[in-house]
């Protein structure tokens, strides 16, 4: 049973990765990924929202007609984006201005919905809270290497940290068409070397 | 002028898709042909117009009035999907040969984030009321053209040979990373 | 459950009503706690662009029909420097918010961004130590230089390939200055600022 629920954390790390994978929550994995230390926000804000909204459908699942379920996960989505965007900007005020629209936005992220539809409404709520950690921790995942690899190849810099090399770096990767490039070539190797 | 100055850059310099990344899952997921992309880029254009005067309306006169603009997030989303909804149902009864048209395509709006993305750079730009809603058409606009373009390119791409990793997804997003590249060539222009 | 009309309206009204409680409630909590960041990061900008000072009266003041915050910083009573806050909307990604402290005879002694949403590894540079906009207006009189960048025919060095993010911030000095006139009392009204960032725009072709 343990080992079950061990799986259902590792699954969201590689077979059901959501970004490499399912390819979902692209907006965010590609506009948000400037930086290491942005990724990894964005990452865990979502994870919070995820894992939270996940454990509270879980709890009223039985209590909705059917017909509503989804507007009512989005009224409870909507609002823990809403508390979190509220503590981001009282707590970590800067990786707020950084993240910006893309916050808000965790909203309409087809994980977070997808998830409350396809699992946390159809399971338990330590299953669904264990679903959120793991889904949630491979989307962290992938949006702090994305991040990594773009500050490393556009800005010469890692977490923050210059490697002293800023000035032989193409800026483009962190411009908009890196961001799509590094995924895409992300995506290859995990489709080449991970995904069996 | 100051008008032209938000089209231009709606449209092409900031273009919500290749530039903001707004709008990605249905840029990735429905671009495969360019008929069915027209189509998705006529249903946004038409629900993003909708949704920035609602919007703009409720923000104006409910949300700021009261102090509530903490609920922003809240209010817009279910405005936006309860628009989609009776779109859906007016055009059913209306036109149903433009419900045939675009009606597969509605009920995916809602969760495009470019819709909401909008919505909220809209209030943060402070617009008024005119200039958000050129605002919006313009950025739908945007992104149809991108969507297209890019229906265009996989078109294309389907008669290629792909290396078997790059296959799907991965190839897409590589041409798009072209066509961002592109697009880049207009920043400068506003 | 049955997805009757009153089940669906009541549970629907219910969840709303339960999770805008729920939000009211964290905005409560986090209002004061939002409110004392965003003091702190005035208050740490003002000790980085302001000489030694004992306390600070600030006023508001308008330039191109912007409200702009003015800061005299005074000890014992006299003042010895002002601080503005000031703004242009005319940045790349948007609008470009800086702190900037002028001494009592307008020489510049710091400026700190307040709020920049450039794009990384170009415009963001304007928040970087020893950058070029930074130091061609360090400790120069705001009165004796052109406060717009070179390319402009000014004195400010420009970031580089980030033109437009640079007048802006040229744009928001020059914001600054005309509000520092007032606030020093050189100056009854402030005098508008012809905005370097649209008014170039055809000379441009310029990334960024």
């Amino acid at each position: 049973m343990s080992n079950n629920r061990l799986s259902l954390v590792w699954k969201g790390l590689i077979k059901e990765n959501p970004t490499f994978v399912l390819v979902l929550g692209m907006c965010p994995t590609l506009g948000t990924t400037t930086s290491a230390i942005n990724g990894l926000g964005m990452g865990v804000a979502t994870m919070a929202v995820l894992i939270m909204s996940n454990i509270v459908i879980a709890m009223i699942k039985n209590l909705i007609p059917d017909k509503v379920r989804i507007p009512a996960f989005i009224v409870v989505i909507a609002s823990f984006v809403t508390v979190i965007e509220m503590l981001m900007q009282a707590y970590v005020p800067s990786l707020y201005a950084a993240l910006g629209v893309f916050i808000p936005l965790i909203v309409v992220n087809c994980i977070i919905l997808g998830r409350a539809e396809a699992f946390a409404s159809k399971n338990g709520v330590l299953d669904s809270a264990l679903d959120g950690v793991g889904i949630g921790l491979g989307f962290t995942l992938s949006l702090t290497v994305i991040g990594a690899v773009r500050e490393i190849l556009g800005s010469g810099s890692v977490f923050g940290l210059s490697l002293g090399i800023s000035d032989f770096m193409p800026l483009v990767f962190v411009l908009a068409p890196g961001a799509f490039l590094v995924l895409g070539f992300l995506m290859v190797l995990f489709n080449k070397y991970l995904k069996k | 002028m100051e008008y032209f100055a938000i089209i231009i850059g709606a449209i092409f310099v900031n273009n919500v898709v290749l530039a903001q990344f707004l709008g990605i899952c249905p840029f990735l997921g429905v671009s495969s042909k360019v008929e069915t992309s027209m189509g998705m880029g006529a249903a946004v254009t038409f629900v993003m117009a909708l949704s920035s005067v609602v919007v703009w309306l409720i923000q104006t006169y409910i949300l700021a009035p009261l102090g509530i603009e903490f609920m922003q997030t809240i209010v817009f989303i279910l405005v936006i999907a309860a628009l989609v909804q009776m779109v859906e149902i007016v055009l059913k009864k209306v036109s149903p040969s433009l419900y045939q048209a675009l009606g597969i395509f509605l009920p995916l709006i809602t969760t495009n984030c470019a819709v909401l993305g909008v919505a909220l750079l809209m209030v943060q730009k402070e617009y008024g009321l005119l200039e958000g809603l050129v605002y919006s058409v313009s950025t739908a606009l945007g992104f149809a053209i991108a969507l297209v373009l890019f229906a265009g390119m996989r078109e294309r791409l389907e008669f290629e040979e792909v290396p078997k990793a790059f296959e799907g997804v991965p190839i897409a997003l590589i041409t798009a990373a072209l066509l961002a590249m592109a697009f880049m060539g207009f920043s400068g222009l506003v | 459950m049955e997805s009757s009309l009153k089940n669906m309206v009541l549970v629907l009204f219910t969840i709303t009503l339960l999770s805008s409680a729920a939000v009211g409630g964290v905005y409560l909590i986090t209002k004061e706690p939002i409110a004392q960041a965003k003091e702190a990061a005035v208050n740490n900008a003002l000790k980085q662009v302001l000489p030694e000072f004992e306390a600070t009266t600030k006023q508001t003041i308008e330039v191109n029909a912007l409200p702009i915050v003015a800061h005299t910083a005074t000890v014992a009573d006299k003042a010895v420097g002002y601080a503005i806050e000031s703004i242009s909307k005319n940045g790349f990604g948007g609008a470009v918010r800086l702190m900037v402290g002028f001494d009592t005879e307008g020489n510049i002694v710091n400026i700190n961004v307040l709020e920049q949403k450039e794009t990384p590894g170009l415009g963001t540079k304007m928040a970087d130590e020893g950058n070029a906009l930074h130091t061609s207006l360090v400790g120069k009189n705001a009165g004796k230089v052109n406060l717009t960048v070179k390319k402009d025919g000014g004195d400010i060095d420009a970031l580089t390939a980030a033109t437009i993010s640079s007048r802006a911030y040229a744009e928001a000095v020059a914001v600054a200055y005309e509000a520092f006139k007032v606030a020093c009392g050189w100056q009854s009204a402030a005098g508008d600022v012809a905005t370097g960032a649209s008014k170039q725009e055809q000379k441009g072709g310029q990334n960024e």
